[in-house]
């Protein structure tokens, strides 16, 4: 095949070879694996994007609690926050990039409508980078095409190589791989090179490595909503880096290795399961009792 | 091992709160119920690892449900798929069975029933609305995917070596449409095929079609019906 990617070197090299950006060699690579036209991928990325929007905007309106009632409300919160910035400590984009992944993760933990990106844990990261600096940058709707298709590159470099599962990997595989994924279609989006994209991508996922699953009675609420919000941070900021011309002494590739190892050796409690970490102590427990749940043990 | 979609990543579009349990759970479902063929009387699932632990609070069992009762994963209608399934007077069970090691942690087998037949699935959902297909009955199979990615074609036939080579030139001869290659189990005096196929899409007149025109078989799915978001 010849737009064919499994690793971030065998993706430069082929951005190298036809000189374009990595969303391009992404919609090619899509082209070519299912046998539809470029335009139709890319309508079927207008798509995603629009429903992603939509969640956004429904979320930071929506003060409902979660089913289980132990989230929601805090998108709103915050984005009341820009209001006032000079009590704010983050800038304009950084603050309203938390607000928009919130909104998103708290739409989710409401069963409401969203997109799964890459996996419905971590939904919240790329809507609110991309979302919040594409109004920064006042770019158009097509420069945050590039920038989602970007971010899709690298979380199928991730997804080849190691697993975007908590159930497999722990949280660096969920909330971990999105914040890698934002952080380099942000870099895109800003005219970074395809290395600096994979430069911010490996800063920002190597700060997730091995970050346990633990959320509370299970539910992708405690600690996964706010852990969006705070990805947001890392992913500005790991671009930020990239863009100052920071490398990643690890190469991307080598930290989506490091990344499968540690989610080999990850203790099954910390995997999605509810057996340990935040989700035993006594809060946690609290919450399992309220559902119904056995409790194994008690910090 | 077949190439992942650029939309198995940005995408599916769903109903929250977990893309390996609510989605991926709802797409086994969904499974279960296109190679079920027809409407079950009651439905048992069988929970291991993941599943059994937090299924609650993950709306996994709502999920599970849901696809049985043929909603999409953006289908808000989920939440209340007891009482959809109610309303069909379908009956359901939720149990926990550890099924093995081999199994992924996020596993379910799907036993359904009504007053013909019994069939079960064993599924897993491998993180983000990715799902794998293991076992049908008692035969073992492999097909991955998500919604927008199935393009085979499950026929269950007699045991008759005419029946596959039959099929697989009247589906050749379809515009746009070639089998790549032919998986074959049998079990019970019946044997099951899977067509993978590439290029477009197949049609449901055109399936329906195969499916009165070929003798010897029981029943043809496309299982790129679920392919809609």
């Amino acid at each position: 095949m010849k737009y064919h990617f499994q690793t971030a070197e065998e993706l430069i090299k082929l951005t190298k070879r036809h000189n374009v950006p990595i969303s391009e060699i992404a919609k090619l690579y899509e082209s070519q694996r299912s046998g539809n036209a470029i335009s139709t991928i890319r309508n079927k990325m207008k798509l995603t994007r629009d429903f992603m929007y939509k969640a956004v905007k429904t979320g930071i309106k929506s003060n409902k609690k979660s089913i289980m009632g132990i989230s929601g409300g805090d998108a709103q919160k915050i984005y009341e926050s820009l209001k006032n910035l000079k009590r704010m400590m983050g800038n304009k984009v950084t603050i309203r990039a938390m607000a928009y992944a919130l909104a998103v993760s708290e739409q989710n933990a409401r069963m409401g409508r969203i997109v799964a990106f890459p996996t419905a844990g971590g939904a919240g990261v790329v809507p609110g980078v991309l979302f919040s600096s594409a109004e920064h940058f006042k770019a158009g709707k097509r420069k945050l095409l590039r920038g989602l298709f970007c971010a899709s590159a690298v979380g199928l470099i991730i997804a080849e190589g190691s697993t975007i599962s908590a159930a497999k990997g722990g949280c660096q595989a969920e909330v971990g791989s999105a914040v890698a994924m934002a952080a380099a279609g942000l870099t895109e989006m800003r005219g970074g090179t395809p290395e600096q994209c994979f430069d911010a991508s490996a800063i920002a996922f190597k700060s997730y490595l091995g970050l346990a699953c633990d959320p509370l009675a299970g539910l992708v609420e405690v600690p996964c909503i706010k852990r969006n919000a705070i990805g947001c941070m890392n992913a500005i900021g790991a671009s930020d880096m990239a863009m100052a011309g920071v490398q990643s002494y690890v190469p991307f590739d080598e930290v989506v290795r490091a990344a499968r190892d540690i989610g080999r050796t990850m203790p099954r409690t910390i995997k999605e399961t509810a057996l340990g970490g935040l989700a035993i102590t006594p809060t946690g427990n609290r919450v399992k009792k309220k559902l119904g749940l056995r409790i194994t043990r008690e910090l | 091992m077949d190439e992942i979609s650029i939309f198995d990543i940005a995408g599916p579009i769903m109903v929250g709160p977990s893309s390996s349990h609510t989605a991926g759970a709802c797409k086994i479902g969904q499974f279960a119920r296109a190679l079920f063929h027809g409407t079950p009387r009651k439905v048992t699932f069988y929970l291991h690892g993941s599943f059994a632990e937090v299924y609650k609070g993950h709306a996994t069992d709502r999920a599970l449900l849901g696809g049985i009762l043929k909603m999409r994963t953006s289908d808000p209608l989920i939440k209340d798929s007891f009482k959809v399934a109610a309303k069909k007077k379908i009956k359901y069970e939720f149990k926990k069975k550890f099924l093995g090691k081999r199994y992924h942690p996020n596993t379910v087998k799907i036993v359904l029933e009504n007053s013909r037949r019994k069939m079960s699935v064993i599924g897993s959902s491998v993180g983000g609305g990715v799902i794998e297909i293991l076992k049908i009955d008692n035969f073992n199979i492999h097909l991955r995917g998500r919604a927008g990615k199935y393009l085979s074609l499950v026929v269950q036939h007699d045991k008759n070596k005419t029946v596959v080579p039959e099929l697989k030139a009247k589906v050749d001869a379809l515009k746009g449409i070639r089998v790549h290659d032919v998986e074959q189990r049998t079990y019970k005096g019946k044997t099951l095929s899977i067509l993978h196929m590439g290029g477009r899409r197949i049609k449901l007149p055109e399936v329906i079609e195969l499916e009165k025109t070929t003798k010897h078989v029981d029943f043809i799915r496309s299982l790129s019906k679920l392919e809609k978001q």
